[in-house]
């Protein structure tokens, strides 16, 4: 069964089309990494899915149900789509457990009891029950997206988006993240992330697409995609890789 | 950093340090002080202390500037907080988006142009003498009630743009984190926006609390009878000026810790923002 079903999405940025008749369907527990370069579309692909980025033709459905569908109401979409973003974008005035059941309680009108104790389930959970009293400014920066991870998980998504969500950390902070990220693909969670981390999109992805200038030029197994590209423009942009050392392991 | 903090090294330091410490205390001395050496041996200057530094005026003076200071404080506090609430109030209006908000956004820009491009005498002027003029029922006819309302106008379109400066500093990736957790416009606004919007304000909004202190005394031209007006008072009956300058006193004794407290707060705020850059 296909959780997510994109058909034909097309959105323009003034004069500049940034996606291009996309058709990409996800099923049920798949992990689909999206790569390309930078302005290829795949972050506004990634926030089209959850109705933060509005398009200009075409359709997105989950679980069979078009995203501005009335039956979903006014926040029935965010509870079946989280996303994590780059700057993790924790409220900072918040304490992590703040953060986490802020949702839970103000949006699906969670008794606090109980949302505080799903909330430090989760943080148990991912290693960071020590953390709940905390803010946001006094954890690392792999700490906080591992927080906002939790967040996005809270509300008891069915699908989650994730947008490089390793691009702002360094990079021995990367690791603890893709972990969770590894943990949660275990547990059936279905996914749809944009990496630049190739390695991790190897080891993680059922599918990879390749994005470029709006389109996905190509898509496929994680190993046959890296290993053997078909498409020109693939090859070009995996040689690239290649040749800044960071997908020495793949070849 | 401690590691082995050797005698001589020590010595040297604290050296390093009070020398321009020395420095700049000799040089505000030695300047200054001949300031003060000039005024004093200039031969107009015991008119012209007898005229605003008469300590004996000053003492005759000062339990009536002193009440008179205390009607200024009361006025300043109680606008201070009605102008802190009117304020957010518009600068809410001003911050929700969409169709159904559009009447209360052109309230709000509407009413800070209006106020803003007003001088606050005018305001005080207009309010306090043409209101309780019209003898209307029901209404307050004090000047007092009436110059509290054209400073609160008046100064809550300061601050209702420092509000939305506060507002719109907040990155938009918090607007957006709110939105995919399905908050609405208002909740945004309540729990992710405005707490942060509130902290980055707090050293601006200093200085507008600062600011009005000062232009309660435009109310004394309503006869209100505040710290200046008391000041004006003395003088009237005796022709020195020594009353105004215990008013500048008491005035200045209040201004000088709130500005430092700025300062210092705002020093802290930057510290906090380097922090969070790193």
């Amino acid at each position: 069964m296909h959780r997510v079903e994109i058909e034909k999405l097309t959105k323009f940025y003034g004069e500049r089309q940034v996606l291009d008749q996309i058709d990409l369907s996800v099923s049920d527990h798949e992990v689909v990494c999206l790569i390309g370069a930078s302005g290829s579309g795949k972050s506004t692909l990634l926030r089209c899915i959850n109705g933060l980025t509005e398009f200009d033709e075409g359709s997105i459905r989950i679980d069979g149900v078009d995203i501005y569908d009335e039956s979903f109401g006014r926040t029935g979409l965010y509870k079946k789509v989280g996303i994590v973003f780059q700057a993790y974008n924790l409220f900072p005035t918040m304490s992590v457990l703040g953060n986490i059941t802020l949702a839970p309680i103000k949006v699906h009108g969670r008794p606090r009891a109980e949302a505080e104790a799903a909330a430090m389930k989760l943080l148990d959970l991912f290693g960071l029950g020590q953390y709940a009293k905390s803010y946001p400014e006094q954890l690392s920066g792999g700490q906080q997206q591992r927080v906002a991870i939790v967040r996005s998980l809270a509300t008891e998504p069915e699908v989650l988006l994730l947008d490089e969500v390793t691009a702002a950390l360094d990079p021995e902070l990367i690791g603890e993240v893709l972990k969770i990220i590894h943990d949660l693909k275990q547990t059936g969670m279905t996914m749809v992330i944009v990496t630049h981390e190739m390695a991790f999109a190897r080891d993680v992805a059922d599918r990879v697409c390749f994005l470029d200038g709006g389109r996905i030029i190509e898509q496929g197994a994680p190993r046959e995609l890296f290993s053997k590209p078909e498409n020109p423009r693939t090859q070009k942009f995996l040689q690239r890789i290649i040749e800044s050392g960071r997908l020495a392991a793949l070849v | 950093m401690t590691r082995r903090p050797g005698k001589g090294r020590r010595k040297i330091a604290l050296k390093d340090r009070l020398t321009p410490v020395l420095i700049s205390l000799a040089s505000v001395v030695v300047v200054f002080g001949s300031i003060a050496w000039f005024v004093g041996s200039a031969p107009q200057w015991p008119r012209i202390q007898l005229q605003f530094f008469s300590i004996e005026a000053m003492v005759e003076a000062a339990p009536g500037v002193a009440r008179g200071f205390l009607v200024s404080l009361q006025i300043w506090l109680v606008s201070l907080v009605c102008i802190g609430i009117w304020a957010l109030i518009l600068a809410i209006f001003r911050a929700m988006s969409g169709p159904w908000f559009a009447p209360l956004r052109v309230f709000a820009i509407v009413y800070v142009d209006l106020f803003r491009g007003l001088p606050a005498l005018l305001l005080v002027l207009l309010l306090g003498f043409g209101i309780p003029a019209l003898n209307l029922p029901g209404l307050p006819r004090e000047g007092l009630f009436w110059g509290g309302v054209a400073l609160i106008l008046s100064y809550s379109a300061y601050a209702t743009e420092v509000y939305r400066s506060g507002i719109e500093a907040v990155h938009e990736g918090q607007s957006m984190a709110a939105k995919s957790l399905g908050l609405t416009q208002w909740q945004t606004l309540r729990y992710a926006i405005l707490p942060q919007a509130l902290r980055n304000v707090v050293p601006a909004m200093l200085n507008l609390v600062v600011a009005l202190q000062k232009d309660v005394a435009l109310l004394s031209v309503l006869g209100v009878r505040d710290a200046v007006r008391e000041a004006q008072i003395y003088t009237a009956r005796t022709f020195n000026y020594s009353s105004l300058v215990v008013a500048a006193i008491l005035f200045l004794l209040a201004t000088i810790p709130l500005a430092r407290l700025t300062d210092h707060l705002q020093r802290k705020d930057r510290q906090r923002r380097l922090q969070g850059a790193l």
